[in-house]
């Protein structure tokens, strides 16, 4: 029962730590390739939101789940 | 609440995620199921009706919003509704431009009746989660999901779509070059033929699947963290600091939902009348501070911040999963447009 607990953890912590770190060079590339090529910064913002709504997903799935997992899943484990 | 008084919040949840099925149970015969479980027994053949309902809904009112600013378009400068729409159009337009090479007329009406519909889609996400399946039950109707994109059928089958149109436009336009793309391709040898065949297979395969699953994972996490927050302070509500004592006063222990309807309906009103300029912005938050006090005391007026602050962000959310599942079905396509 308590390894439902752990598990939502694990997803979420993960989860967060994957987005963080591609968010993180996603966000240091579009300011690196901007301050480099000016001109190109309104281009290569609509790419990085592209791409921020790509990485965002499988953490945000995990996030999903793991609420499910801890207000369905255990209640219903613990009272059953 | 929900009104058949859901005892625990438990319950409250796997209430709203039940779709209201159709179908041919073994037993009761063709009817609506009474819950999870006898949804579940009912089997393949059986059909989630809201999900349809509303998506064919939104469908036809995209349709309908499109043909009547198309039927009004003029050389002159557009208002309103018109330069509205005429963004959308502009911005599909130039991201198909952006993304597509080949030479297909049908792509950009696709790009946008595939942006317009999931966006609508996803933006009943936005509505109140109570609302419309709490106005629902009181008519009789059991069970409601309204978000159709958090019913993984509704997003699968739309990529299922996009894949039959890539396979479509791949045969059609390359022919053998197509076989040719799935056996030849990481190693162009004879004898690697099935290793071939089996990596290109997986990854044709895996396109529509991360679509399907993408659109559906994001809805049903904002669907989900939408009614937990309604559950923290739905349940408080009732034992609010200054609306509790009146609500218990008025209607005893459950507070009847048209009296949400109403609150919600004059916060509304409310907001709608600052945007034409009638009162000032300051006395519209004030009275909506006093609406939702009186809604709810002050734990729900903490919720309905809550739901507001979750939803500014959603706002941000559902537009790039309706983009993304987009610019993916445009650079799918234009892949299977590809000639080598």
């Amino acid at each position: 029962m308590e390894l439902i607990y752990i598990a939502a953890a694990i997803m979420l912590g993960l989860g967060a730590l994957g987005a963080a770190i591609g968010m993180g060079l996603l966000g240091g590339k579009l300011i690196e390739g901007t301050a480099r090529q000016p001109e190109l910064g309104p281009m290569l913002q609509g790419k990085m939101f592209l791409l921020a709504g790509l990485i965002d997903a499988v953490p945000i799935i995990g996030v999903g789940i793991a609420m499910y997992l801890i207000f369905v899943v255990a209640p219903t484990a613990a009272g059953a | 609440m929900a009104g058949e008084n859901p005892a625990s919040t438990t319950e409250y949840i796997q209430h709203h995620l039940t779709n209201l099925v159709y179908g041919n149970h073994p037993e009761n015969g063709w009817g609506f199921a009474h819950g999870a479980q006898e949804a579940a027994e009912m089997g393949f053949m059986a059909i989630h009706v809201d999900s349809m309902a509303w998506s064919i809904g939104l469908g036809l009112l995209f349709c309908w919003l499109f043909r009547s600013a198309a039927n009004r378009a003029t050389t002159g400068v557009p208002t309103g509704l018109l330069s509205f729409i005429e963004l959308v159009v502009e911005f599909i337009d130039g991201a198909v431009k952006d993304s597509f090479q080949g030479r297909n007329k049908m792509v950009a009406p696709l790009a946008l009746t595939i942006f317009v519909w999931i966006f609508l889609m996803n933006f009943m996400d936005l509505l109140p989660v109570d609302l419309i399946p709490e106005l629902l039950m009181m008519v009789g109707v059991p069970y409601q999901k309204i978000v159709p994109s958090t019913d993984p059928n509704i997003t699968l089958g739309m990529a299922l779509g996009v894949f039959i149109l890539m396979l479509y436009y791949s045969i059609k336009i390359k022919g053998t070059g197509f076989v040719r793309e799935l056996t030849m391709h990481p190693f162009n040898h004879w004898a690697f033929i099935p290793v071939n065949l089996f990596m290109e297979t997986v990854g044709l395969l895996a396109k529509p699947f991360s679509l399907g699953l993408r659109l559906f994972g994001n809805m049903y996490a904002g669907e989900m963290i939408f009614i937990l927050i309604a559950t923290m302070f739905a349940a408080g509500a009732g034992a609010g600091i200054i609306g509790g004592g009146l609500h218990a006063q008025i209607f005893g222990e459950q507070t009847s939902a048209w009296f949400w309807l109403v609150i919600f309906i004059l916060v509304c009103g409310v907001c709608r009348l600052n945007l034409k300029g009638k009162i000032s912005t300051g006395r519209t938050v004030l009275l909506c501070m006093v609406f939702m006090t009186i809604g709810g005391g002050l734990t729900a007026l903490g919720g309905g911040l809550m739901q507001w602050g979750w939803a500014v962000f959603h706002i941000l959310v559902i537009t790039l999963q309706a983009f993304i599942f987009m610019v993916l079905t445009v650079v799918y396509l234009s892949m299977a447009h590809e000639e080598h």
